[in-house]
């Protein structure tokens, strides 16, 4: 038997025995996530105790290394395990943003001591982050954001505002953009800061959104002290760390579209009937839903294409390009189809007949999608210039 | 199977380009249009592709071909579509001998597949009689008479048909149109008494031909396939037929677009270049994330075909569809942001659209495709 086998059994084993049965169950809504932090929010007690377990084998994070909290895991085996959470649907363990984003940053421009401390308090979930980046006047314009950190010796006195800072009003700490250059071009002078979110002069309020959700907030900065062991690679240099994370984020938001299960297409047939040959009784409806079936299957394809070119050693082709406009885009056509098809029982909003307006609100949110995390006009723009060469003014 | 090329692939496709932007561009389908060629294509350019292997190129080995499989044939259209390459392959290599693989015993295929593959031998097959593609609805009768049938009917839309040595014509010997039991394939010789062949001249200017049958005599022993059983490996020569297709459609939609692409970085306008303009940006950024999807769902088609996936119909229906919608995109857009010189015959971007529109039209069209696709999918 190979490694491999024998780890996938031994996997399988340990998965069988640790993980409990409140944990097989479906997660219905980003909300329902385990994210952790000091103040955990706990919908089930089981949450913390399949994380704990997870995390002690470093498997909430499989594939750090060992020295921060991670698995050690190589890619295979991090398949392996994947594999078998989803052969019994166990949810994932723990979800935040300290694990898709900040970690990988700080792996990859974090000094020795900033990994020590942070990395294995977010893989067991000790410790919730957020992200500082945009600002009332730098939007799509990100590198104009204007939160100004003085420099006063060790520490720099960060004063500004942000908004849009995803569950700022949960999280322990954050990882922010500031200002503290201000004479060179506005990509200049931008610093990568981390600091906690109990320091004295931080404040934040959730911002409302119209699905009536608030996952994000504002959040003020006045006078607050951050200690220069608190800058993460050089002063200055902030953007390119912005640069790397903010493709992270596209890759994820870009995934928000990938619904299993039934098909669109056989859900409609299912609630509005089909006529004697099996086509949907709705001809308008079915041809957009057809369409946007071919795309998703399309996208899909394009999604492997660029993982087996990657892996087949020819790097990432322009076609990563597409994933975040695309992927949004389409989310949003899913959205508006959920609509059509669910007719009045999709626009409720409270009550159990309306399923506390799931559709709607999910509709929705989804219009954030194409926003958040660079517009799809800003995408059309890095399409147009960066991979087609076509040129400015 | 992985979504990239193999280094076998990757050749295949590099000497394609080369060769076919050499010898059979759309300068050459130019000339051949204004000259009123008589054959439609350049013999001299087919021996040379035949000699290439790529009549033969998806033909198993034992019946004279090279074996490189559907993905190998789908890389050599895509680089046909790029240069709109006046050639026999459709018809004869991704049809013709499709069907017979498809349908044929064993010494049919022994005595056809090698005649196809050395080039000796053109076949296409005489399927549509309305406007537009409905294979259930083929009505054109054929009857028994002692040891013979006898077909009566038309075909239209039949490619390379003035030229081909042999046709494979679908008739009904059972049954009512819209059935898919009852229809049968036979193979007619073009000398056959009582056909008539008539060239088409196409908006593509490619050869396509209307065929008719009066009291045609076929022999028992050219049935391909058993009477009445043609349906389900006819079903699937037009499904690799439109993945083959799609794979044109792809290289024209590519080529059409790297083309306008460099116009819009040429061109000036109001002291700018026209490409600086964003409303033509967008459209153009828009475009290329459709054609990087076109580009995944061909190849994933093409190797379901290669690997005998069991909903190769459901592939077919979906690439087909969306290279249709897509290359009707490339097209327009290609034309529209040339401006005034688009609209000429004298600039090449107007041969694209030409015949992307039979290409499109070739065995279902969008429309048809995209309602197959639904029906497929259970909706």
């Amino acid at each position: 038997m190979s490694n491999l086998d024998e780890f996938r059994q031994q996997t399988r084993a340990w998965l069988e025995e640790n993980c409990p049965p409140a944990m097989r169950t479906p997660v219905n809504s980003f909300e329902d996530l385990y994210m952790g932090g000091r103040n955990p929010e706990i919908d089930h007690p089981d949450q913390v105790v399949w994380c704990d377990r997870m995390a002690e084998r470093g498997w909430t994070v499989p594939q750090w290394p060992r020295e921060y909290g991670g698995g050690g895991l190589s890619k295979e085996e991090v398949k392996v395990l994947r594999q078998e959470m989803r052969s019994i649907g166990a949810r994932s363990p723990l979800d935040s943003f300290g694990i898709s984003m900040l970690g990988p940053a700080l792996l990859q421009f974090g000094n020795e001591e900033q990994k020590q401390e942070h990395l294995p308090k977010i893989a067991r979930g000790e410790i919730r982050w957020c992200q500082g980046y945009s600002e009332p006047g730098a939007g799509s314009d990100l590198a104009s954001l204007q939160t100004k950190a003085e420099d006063c010796g060790d520490h720099y006195i960060v004063n500004g505002q942000k908004v849009w800072t995803s569950y700022a009003d949960k999280a322990d700490w954050i990882f922010c953009l500031v200002r503290t250059d201000n004479t060179g071009t506005k990509h200049e002078g931008i610093s990568f800061v981390l600091f906690d979110m109990a320091t004295p002069g931080v404040t934040t309020r959730p911002i409302k959104l119209i699905s009536g959700s608030s996952p994000f907030c504002e959040t003020f900065f006045d006078d607050v002290k951050v200690l220069k062991q608190n800058l993460m690679g050089e002063e200055g240099k902030g953007w390119t760390i912005a640069k790397y994370l903010l493709t992270h984020e596209r890759e994820m938001i870009s995934g928000f579209g990938s619904a299993s299960g039934k098909s669109i297409g056989e859900t409609a047939v299912e609630s509005m009937g089909a006529d004697a040959s099996g086509r949907l009784s709705s001809s308008v409806l079915r041809q957009n839903i057809a369409q946007y079936q071919l795309d998703t299957r399309a996208f899909a394809a394009t999604m492997s294409r660029i993982g087996d070119e990657a892996r087949a050693g020819q790097g990432l082709g322009p076609a990563s390009s597409i994933f975040k406009y695309y992927g949004t885009e389409l989310n949003k056509r899913r959205n508006e189809l959920n609509l059509a098809i669910g007719g009045e029982g999709a626009l409720g909003w409270q009550g159990e007949r309306y399923d506390d307006g799931l559709t709607s609100r999910a509709w929705l949110r989804s219009k954030g999608n194409s926003i958040e995390g660079g517009t799809s006009e800003v995408q059309l723009n890095i399409i147009s210039k960066r991979v087609l060469g076509l040129p400015d003014e | 199977m992985a979504l990239v090329l193999t280094e076998e692939q990757q050749m295949i496709k590099d000497s394609a380009a080369g060769f076919l932007a050499e010898k059979a561009s759309i300068s050459q389908l130019r000339e051949l249009r204004d000259s009123a060629s008589e054959s439609g294509y350049d013999r001299q350019v087919w021996r040379e592709m035949v000699e290439m292997g790529w009549a033969g190129i998806a033909i198993p080995e034992e019946f004279g071909g090279l074996d490189y499989g559907y993905t190998g044939l789908g890389l050599v259209l895509e680089q046909a579509g790029r240069n709109l390459s006046a050639s026999p392959l459709q018809a004869t290599v991704l049809v013709g001998a499709t069907l017979i693989a498809e349908l044929g015993s064993e010494a049919q295929k022994e005595a056809l597949l090698p005649a196809i593959a050395s080039g000796e031998s053109v076949v296409t097959l005489a399927l549509q009689e309305g406007a537009h593609h409905a294979p259930q609805q083929t009505a054109m009768s054929a009857l028994k008479e002692n040891d013979n049938y006898v077909l009566n009917g038309s075909k239209l839309m039949v490619l390379d048909a003035h030229v081909a040595d042999q046709f494979i014509a679908i008739a009904r010997t059972a049954g009512a149109a819209g059935d898919e039991q009852g229809l049968t394939a036979f193979l007619v010789d073009a000398g056959a008494g009582g056909l008539t062949v008539e060239r088409s001249i196409m908006v593509d200017s490619r050869n396509a031909g209307v065929v008719s049958f009066d009291n045609v005599s076929i022999a028992t022993e050219n049935l391909l396939g058993d009477e009445g059983q043609a349906w389900s490996g006819l079903n699937r020569t037009l499904d690799i037929a439109n993945i083959g297709l799609a794979a044109e459609l792809l290289g024209i939609s590519l080529e059409a677009f790297e083309r306008t692409v460099e116009y819009l970085k040429e061109r000036k306008q109001f002291g700018r270049l026209i490409g600086s303009f964003q409303g033509l940006q967008h459209r153009a950024a828009e475009l290329f994330a459709e054609l990087e999807l076109a580009r995944s769902i061909v190849l994933q088609a093409l190797q379901a075909i290669d690997e005998n996936a069991e909903d190769i119909s459901v592939h077919a229906s979906a690439c087909k569809a969306k290279l249709c919608e897509v290359a009707q995109r490339a097209t327009n857009e290609g034309i529209q942001m040339h401006g005034g010189i688009g609209m000429t015959d004298e600039h090449e971007i107007g041969f694209f659209i030409k015949r992307a529109r039979v290409a499109q039209h070739l065995f279902g069209d969008y429309n048809y495709h995209l309602d197959r696709y639904a029906l497929l999918s259970g909706f």
